[in-house]
């Protein structure tokens, strides 16, 4: 028992000379969390542009009465147009603060802390600059999406609540009104447009904005601004395409959700065409090559 | 073990050379000052050790490369290298929590025992506390990192005189129940100095001293010459000279403290005299 006792405390002490490491997945856990407390923006910027939103709605409730009464007239694509409308529009406002949140969330994200030099201490921890960095690019590419689709189905869900007891108070049947909204559907499609754009999609751009990031030393946004400038130009003059940012709307996953409504949302969904298509490999090998030039950035850049 | 081992390290700025070859080796359980004037390349050489700052030259820590794997290293070192680094936005049971998830050597008990002597309130960010608080959690932390190495890089700096007192104590305390090495580069020299093992000076980039202290104890002699006799000590070679109250203090090297004493009064001298005398003589200033 006793030499089995000294064994233990000699493999325990053998143990003590290399530390033993915490996961991964906690490191990452910590480092996200982290990003979360710095920059409240990441949600409070959603919250308050769904709050707005659902504030208008509320106002607009007053006319939901009238407006149901006078569907009955429509034809059903028409119904279910104006019904879905402001569904639409709740999910597309939350969305594009999200993905404004997200630039401006990637241009500070490296640069904050070498500004504040607190980069000195996270780099006192035993948390790799890969780590960091990769914690830093699933905000804008995972955490604030998966927000985005969080907060666009409770603003959902409100919405339909109190319409019902709107509708419900005025006596006007329920039936249209769930018969023009297949809300399982939609929140479906607004997975995988978050996932096929917000994620994947613009994945290249967050890579960017992440480097000028680690980078620049001032003004990252003029910096990061700059080659897409110069793209359009370069883009009209040389190839007479003026359109050069329609680009962002044709980009994988580009599947015009801003543009059209959605009268067969499933019909939109082509994962085997999206994931097949050659232009979100290029996009993702793009973004890789530069989330690790922004490791090497990090790894390398002094305080400011 | 030897926890540093540095050989032949460089370090350039453009132009400016910040290291010049330094060699260097710290062994386990050593206090070891790094003393040097501004702009010596003390900072860069600490840089150099925790993974912060490319270098030429081989350089070891605890048996690893720091440069190649700072995450790694930092599971065993702790450092503080300035201290205004903590995140201002940062609130004090947030940063406790963060090193508490990421550092499997961080006990938090620890942290919270340090932190229960002082007024810092968990709810505050570090924007709100003072000066000295901020270093206060700084060093709680660091404290409750059971962590082979400790690297300062003036700790102290901005804080008041009570507080270093108190610094100094409990870095002694916890040096000797868990047996660390620490590495300190300050300018405050006479306030390290009770507790240094060994004493490297640094100047222009390079290692221009490097002794424990017993050596230094050994060797270096300081003599408060009698005024009469100030020509007759003067013969026996001191390395240098200074006034002090109108006396002549003269630094000898390898004498003999019987045959000093006969020309007045004896002692060790302090390390910022040393210092004086040995980088201060390289540059040719005149005492």
């Amino acid at each position: 028992m006793s030499t089995q006792s000294n064994a233990m405390t000699e493999l325990a002490r053998s143990a003590d000379v290399m530390a033993p490491d915490t996961p991964w997945s906690h490191r990452f856990y910590w480092s996200v969390r982290r990003e979360l407390w710095e920059f409240r923006s990441i949600y409070l910027v959603q919250f308050a542009v769904a709050g707005i939103f659902l504030f208008g709605f509320l106002l607009s409730l007053i006319r939901l009465p009238h407006k149901m009464n006078r569907l009955a007239g429509l034809d059903p694509m028409q119904q279910r147009q104006i019904i879905e409308q402001p569904f639409e529009f709740a999910a597309g406002m939350i969305m594009a603060a999200g993905f404004f949140v997200g630039i401006f969330y990637a241009l500070e994200a490296l640069q904050s802390e070498r500004r504040d030099r607190s980069i000195l201490f996270w780099k006192s921890l035993p948390v790799s600059d890969a780590t960091t960095v990769f914690a830093k690019a699933s905000i804008p590419m995972v955490v604030i999406p998966a927000l985005s689709f969080a907060i666009a189905v409770v603003v959902q869900v409100v919405m339909v609540a109190l319409s019902t007891i709107v509708l419900l108070a005025n006596g006007i049947s329920l039936d249209v009104f769930f018969a023009n909204l297949p809300v399982f559907q939609i929140w479906v499609v607004l997975a995988y447009h978050l996932l096929v754009l917000h994620s994947l999609g613009f994945a290249p751009l967050y890579g960017w904005l992440l480097l000028v990031s680690g980078w620049a030393r001032r003004v990252a946004f003029l910096w990061a601004a700059l080659p897409l400038v110069a793209a359009g130009i370069i883009a009209n003059v040389v190839f007479d395409s003026p359109n050069f940012f329609g680009f962002f709307a044709d980009a994988p996953g580009g599947d015009g959700f801003t543009h059209g409504m959605m009268m067969e949302p499933m019909a939109r969904i082509h994962p085997s065409e999206f994931f097949s298509s050659m232009m979100l490999w290029v996009g993702l090998v793009i973004a890789a090559v530069l989330l690790s030039e922004t490791i090497r950035l990090r790894r390398r850049r002094d305080p400011l | 073990m030897t926890v540093i081992e540095a050989h032949g390290l460089r370090k350039a700025f453009g132009n400016t050379i910040a290291l010049d070859g330094v060699d260097l080796r710290v062994e386990e359980r050593r206090i070891v000052g790094l003393i040097g004037p501004n702009g010596a390349g003390k900072t860069t050489a600490l840089n150099a050790i925790l993974g912060l700052t490319q270098f030429q030259g081989d350089l070891r820590v605890l048996g690893r490369d720091p440069w190649i794997r700072r995450d790694e290293l930092m599971r065993d070192v702790c450092f503080i290298s300035d201290v205004a680094v903590l995140p201002r936005w940062i609130k004090v049971s947030q940063v406790l929590d963060f090193v508490a998830g990421v550092h499997p050597r961080f006990h938090r008990a620890k942290a919270d025992e340090f932190l229960a002597k002082t007024t810092i309130a968990r709810d505050r960010k570090v924007r709100e506390l003072s000066k000295g608080m901020v270093t206060q959690l700084h060093l709680a932390i660091v404290m409750a990192i059971d962590a082979k190495l400790l690297v300062f890089d003036e700790p102290t700096l901005g804080l008041d005189i009570l507080f270093r007192k108190q610094f100094y104590d409990s870095l002694l305390t916890d040096y000797f129940d868990r047996g660390r090495t620490i590495v300190l580069a300050t300018h405050q020299v006479e306030e390290i100095e009770h507790v240094l093992t060994d004493v490297v000076f640094i100047d222009r980039g390079r290692i221009v001293f490097n002794r424990s202290m017993e050596e230094v104890e050994s060797r270096y002699l300081e003599l408060v010459v009698n005024p009469d006799q100030l020509l007759a000590a003067r013969a026996l070679k001191p390395i240098s000279e200074r006034q002090s109250l109108g006396r002549s203090i003269l630094l000898f090297d390898h004498a003999e403290r019987q045959q000093l004493a006969a020309f007045g009064e004896v002692r060790t001298p302090r390390i910022a005299d040393l210092f004086v005398a040995i980088v201060g003589q390289k540059e040719g200033v005149v005492q």
